[in-house]
């Protein structure tokens, strides 16, 4: 069993030329800021690593950080064998959202990260299949959790706002 | 029911208005869409199970909409399911009905004001015949609304009405 400030640790020596920054002055759990377009290798590391074994994807989400002009995502990591946890957060930019996609580390993703493209429009590089999930495919007026997001006054003919 | 609580005196004969006779087979097998979209459905099957027993007033789940008379809108309608729900009732033979059930069906329900995902009403898309008021509404409130419409097919006319 190991605790986020060990990992970090783990982390710093194994990708030495990537940057990571730990978070603990939160009212939430400590997390570990990432690289956005390196974090299918780490997690790689994360999932292979027998010390480590991080085995589950619990979840993995979208954030609009609006304020700072940023998209973040948390993947929240579990061992099943080992009984850890572990929080990670990427972010990138606002007008230019790219990720590398996990999906080939833990297969649950598929179908998380397709819900963060549909209502954050985060681009997931190389995911398999990054179609909408939960609105029409055809839907274009945007990405729902985004919050300049505007509702559309009309989808097929139907009205939309109350 | 009007139709058969008389007493006959001659053998086998049954008089009865034309009318009256196709309202009473109507209202008495109407058969549903099976069919059923969110918490709403819950309280529709738990309607049909033995405890409220809808088959007692004729109501059985069908798997096809060309089966079906009637088709209960039990659940939040999304804009992706509109699309297909107006396609299951335009699959559906005359005469047809639809009994609107619960808030989200009727007007998008606690989905009103930040659903950008509901339709604010199944009402903007297909006609209602009834619409049941309950975020859910309990078994006994559809049978109300059944007995609501079996009214209204009990009053229906065959009949074009003039002026
Ligand atoms: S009306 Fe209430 S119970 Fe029915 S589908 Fe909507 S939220 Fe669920």
């Amino acid at each position: 069993m190991k605790n986020t400030e060990e990992i970090f640790q783990l982390l710093k020596e194994n990708f030495k030329d990537l940057n990571f920054e730990l978070k603990t002055d939160l009212p939430v759990d400590n997390f570990i800021i990432c690289n956005p377009l390196e974090i299918d290798k780490i997690s790689r590391y994360l999932h292979d690593n027998p010390e480590l074994n991080f085995d589950s994807l619990i979840n993995l989400s979208g954030v609009d950080e609006i304020k700072n002009n940023q998209l973040s995502v948390y993947y929240h990591l579990e061992s099943t064998s080992l009984k850890h946890k572990l929080v990670l957060k990427v972010i990138t930019d606002r007008n230019k959202p790219e990720i590398a996609t996990v999906t080939d580390i833990w297969k649950g993703a598929n179908w998380h990260e397709r819900e963060a493209y549909d209502l954050f429009g985060i681009k997931f590089l190389n995911h398999p299949d990054l179609r909408r999930i939960l609105m029409p495919y055809d839907w274009e007026a945007g990405y729902p959790l985004r919050k300049d997001y505007e509702n559309p006054e009309f989808y097929h003919g139907m009205k939309v706002p109350y | 029911m009007g139709l058969l609580d008389k007493e006959f005196t001659d053998g086998n004969i049954v008089i009865a208005k034309a009318e009256d006779l196709m309202n009473w087979a109507r209202l008495s097998s109407l058969w549903q869409v099976s069919f059923g979209l969110a918490c709403c459905a819950i309280e529709m099957m738990a309607t049909s199970a033995s405890h409220y027993d809808f088959d007692r007033f004729g109501v059985i789940p069908r798997p096809s909409p060309r089966h079906a008379d009637i088709i209960i809108i039990s659940g939040t309608v999304t804009l992706k399911m509109a699309t297909r729900i107006k396609r299951l009732y335009e699959q559906m033979p005359e005469p047809k009905y639809i009994i609107s059930m619960g808030s989200c069906s009727n007007s998008g329900g606690p989905y009103w004001e930040h659903g950008y995902h509901v339709l604010k009403g199944i009402d903007r898309v297909i006609p209602v015949d009834v619409y049941v008021p309950g975020c859910p509404p309990r078994p006994e409130a559809l049978l109300e609304g059944l007995i609501k419409l079996q009214e209204k097919i009990r009053k229906a006319s065959l009949v074009k009405k003039s002026a």
